[in-house]
């Protein structure tokens, strides 16, 4: 036999007093880790194959079953680390390039949570959102304008196409194929219903979802699946990804076993073909492509839709972003080094790009000083948690921020970071059709509702203690924020006082 | 300790103001009594007054009301207006020493008009050429700060109970068609004079009750635009809202409070739908100049008043009228005492747009 370099970071623990050997574990396992012995009348396990998805744990009708963290250790290094030594195993095993799925895990600085609130005390009044209203729509887009009247007098609606929020919050871009039909049909319909708007990522749009365009953002990447007339068409803004937080300039990789009929169908390109998206856009290699691109889309889509250009914080991503504006855009996308991934070569994964409070802070005030803030909207993402995350990225300017991985954990997603593997035991990262259908789009989509709903309500709670009942009145109204534990320049780049200050 | 500008200060108050519709100039005698009723929404730590009308001898020059910190302030100071300007006249601005009102600065008055070439080549038209020239002298010039530059009008302010400040300008000796009046009550003490209310630029000038909310996100959307705040006050930014809203993007005030007192999306979502087109667009294009959290403001203009509430009315806020006089003031008292005798007496509602102006004023 041979030697097994690794041993399993994770051990199911089963308690036989509980378990009844019903067998649920086993079948709800696409990785085969559980096993029944007829003879011995006994569910047995192998940790090996587990990727703690905790999908046998959560269905396990008697509780009997857990997953903990393995105390089988190497001899202790802080150099060396258990981590860095499993991975080398398996590429001197393998000889590839290691693989992950979902955004960086590793023990970097998470400035939102070193930022602090502020709340109305005797001088200003805090205000009650149960019995006032308490308001939470944005649009995004250009707001620069120059009054123009008719002849009565009456203004004219000269702003350029915008997107109409009812709260700050929008589902980031992910493409048919890395995540499920279902998947996509429950993101689709909570953002009709919530008042909002999802992303197919560069997948195309498959074309059971065209009813919702409205609520749609399609994506042009760089390797233009699924792109054509009526998918622009569908469409209420479009959106060049230039790059993603999770891999900024990597290409993507969506093996061929998961281009089955359908998605094949969707993005364009033959059953079972790798679909690999360039690292770069091979028509755009500096700043003055990209405008041209802009336009076009606008000209194909008649000046109706606004553009978006995504971008990954990347060290000089102020500059990119001031360089955005000026190139038609109407918003910008950033994301930031914790953001997810279907699949990421897990050194990039995990090493390149910044943070995203420090790439936010930093494109805001660029655009400020160049006087070009009100040209284009700012969408935050990578990774916003929780509705204090969304408070924060607005303060810190921000109009609105994109959530991926929180919507998927609505959706059952225990962040195993096993995307790649194509085997998701709760039917969001996978196409195979037994596993695609344990996401029931009619709970799916009704989870993100609740999730955002509960989020519209913290907010509003946040908003209203600190006297404030517009969202708008938020926006990079950094005097709210304040910083613990955060070092001068830190704190200088985020443009907000140490608490106490 | 950090002098104001230097620190954010929260601030209550009281404001009062007063206007003639037929332009019958009056004393200032009015407002200072009018001020005083409400002696205990203030607590020394600021007072001040702008009056209009009141300078009908040089009413086509730019006044610059400029307090100086020294003598050597002052030289630097008067140097940048006689390159930038012509100077009509200058003069001490008359006081009367009295116990409530102490460290007084030098207060200097300027009559100026931009000089022809400056203006010209700056390519601005003039009254940015002048708002710019303010700005460079509170910015750059330390130890003078111009708190007055419109025409016909002037800002009186100091450290002090309203109506001891009014005593020490002497404002009884004005007459003016308008005035406004302000009690301070910062949390702490500012101390020096220029972040007393009224805040004025141009012909702009804003006495405010109240705490924005918004504030950090104001500032920062108008510092876009080339305006400075360099006292931190919500008064400051105020005023620069309304001069960016009506004198650089040409809104109507009427317009402008739809912007910074918006009504709530709930009423405007069911109005008809050009209206709600029209409400729509100013909140989504001017969305950096909302304005959240309580005030009440009297802003006074060349040829006008208006007074405003935030949109859930978070400050008490009363108007009357009287024949050709409006009142406007934090206390129905504050009028009563000046006009027992008042026709009407209202309170509008939050956001709601109280506009008076000079009857027949072409302005």
């Amino acid at each position: 036999m041979a030697i097994r370099y690794i041993y399993a970071e994770y051990e199911i623990t089963r308690n036989y007093d509980r378990c009844i050997a019903c067998r649920v574990c086993e079948r709800q396992c696409a990785n085969e880790v559980h096993e029944y012995l007829p003879e011995a009348h006994k569910m047995v396990a192998d940790e090996a194959k587990c990727v703690n998805c905790h999908r046998c744990v959560s269905l396990c009708p008697t509780h009997a079953l857990k997953i903990v963290k393995s105390d089988n250790t190497y001899k202790a290094n802080s150099n060396w680390s258990q981590k860095n030594m499993n991975e080398l195993y398996r590429q001197a095993e393998a000889g590839g390039v290691l693989l992950s799925s979902m955004g960086n895990p590793e023990n970097f600085p998470i400035y939102f949570d070193k930022i602090l609130l502020n709340a109305s005390q005797v001088t200003n009044p805090s205000i009650d959102p149960l019995r006032e209203p308490m308001e939470t729509r944005v649009f995004l887009g250009s707001k620069s304008v120059e009054i123009e009247r008719d002849e009565n007098g009456q203004i004219k609606d000269n702003l350029k196409p915008h997107l109409k929020l009812n709260l700050p919050v929008m589902f980031s871009a992910m493409s048919y194929g890395s995540i499920s039909y279902n998947a996509h049909e429950s993101l689709a319909r909570a953002s009709q219903e919530l008042g909002t708007y999802y992303n197919t990522g560069e997948g195309g749009l498959h074309a059971d979802f065209y009813p919702y365009g409205g609520n749609t953002i399609v994506q042009v990447a760089s390797g233009r699946f699924g792109v054509h007339q009526p998918y622009l068409e569908a469409a209420a803004a479009v959106e060049i990804k230039i790059g993603q937080g999770a891999k900024p300039g990597i290409g993507g990789h969506l093996p061929g076993k998961k281009i089955v009929d359908d998605v094949a169908r969707t993005r364009m390109i033959p059953v079972g073909s790798d679909a690999i998206s360039p690292a770069p856009h091979h028509d755009i290699y500096s700043i003055e492509d990209l405008s041209q691109l802009v336009y076009s889309l606008k000209e194909a889509t008649r000046n109706t839709k606004p553009v978006i250009v995504k971008i990954a914080a990347v060290h000089n991503v102020a500059a990119i972003a001031s360089g955005i504006a000026r190139s038609g855009a109407d918003i910008i996308a950033i994301d930031g080094f914790r953001g997810g991934t279907g699949a990421a070569p897990t050194r990039i994964r995990d090493n390149v790009g910044i943070p995203i409070e420090l790439a936010l802070a930093g494109v805001d005030q660029r655009l400020r000083d160049e006087g070009i803030r009100d040209q284009v909207s700012i969408v935050a993402g990578g990774s916003i948690r929780n509705s204090t995350d969304v408070v924060k990225a607005v303060a810190l300017g921000a109009d609105c921020v994109y959530i991926g991985t929180a919507a998927l954990l609505a959706l059952g997603c225990h962040l195993c970071r096993s995307c790649h593997e194509g085997k998701c035991n709760w039917g969001i990262a996978t196409q195979v059709p037994e596993l695609i259908k344990r996401l029931n789009p009619d709970v799916g989509y009704k989870r993100l509702v609740n999730l955002l709903t509960a989020w519209r309500h913290e907010i509003e709670e946040i908003m209203g203690g600190m006297g404030i009942n517009s969202i708008e009145s938020l926006k990079g109204n950094r005097l709210m924020l304040r910083g613990v534990g955060l070092n001068e320049k830190e704190l200088e780049i985020l443009g907000i006082k140490h608490a106490g200050e | 300790m950090l002098k104001e500008g230097q620190v954010r200060i929260p601030s209550g108050c009281a404001i009062s103001g007063m206007f003639s519709k037929s332009g019958q100039r009056t004393s200032g005698e009015s407002i200072i009594q009018s001020i005083s009723v409400m002696h205990e929404r203030s607590n020394g730590l600021g007072g001040g007054f702008a009056g209009y009308g009141i300078y009908p001898e040089n009413k086509d020059f730019y006044a610059f009301h400029v307090f100086h910190d020294n003598l050597a302030a002052k030289k630097e100071c008067e140097d940048f207006l006689e390159r930038h300007f012509d100077i009509i006249n200058l003069s001490k601005i008359p006081t009367k020493k009295n116990k409530g009102v102490t460290d007084e600065p030098l207060i200097w008055r300027y009559f100026v008009h931009p000089l022809p070439t400056k203006l010209e080549s700056s390519q601005l038209d003039e009254r940015e050429f002048v708002a710019k020239c303010v700005f460079r002298i509170n910015t750059s010039i330390d130890g003078s700060y111009v708190c007055s530059s419109g025409k016909d009008m002037g800002v009186f302010k100091a450290v002090g109970f309203p109506e001891d400040v009014g005593r020490f300008y002497r404002l009884d000796e004005y007459a003016g068609y308008c005035f406004t009046a302000h009690g301070r009550y910062p949390t702490n003490t500012p101390g020096w004079w220029g972040g007393a209310h009224p805040f004025a630029l141009l012909g702009y000038s804003v006495a405010h009750n109240g705490e924005i909310s918004s504030y950090d996100a104001n500032r920062r959307a108008i510092e876009m635009y080339g305006y400075s705040c360099t006292l931190q006050t919500d008064t400051e930014v105020i005023t620069y809202i309304f001069d960016y809203l009506h004198r650089k993007k040409g809104l109507t005030f009427q317009e402008i409070a739809q912007v910074v007192s918006a009504p709530f999306w709930q009423i405007i979502d069911k109005m008809p739908a050009k209206e709600r087109a029209t409400y729509e667009y100013l909140r989504n294009a001017f969305a950096a100049q909302l304005i959240t959290g309580p005030f009440s403001i009297l802003v006074g203009f060349e040829g006008g008043l208006l007074a405003l509430n935030d949109r859930l009315k978070l400050r008490s806020m009363v108007v009357g009228e009287k024949d050709d006089r409006v009142y406007i003031a934090s206390e129905e008292a504050a009028m009563r005492v000046i006009e027992p005798d008042l026709s009407r007496v209202w309170s509008p509602k939050g956001g709601e747009l109280v506009l008076v102006e000079l009857e027949g004023d072409k302005r």
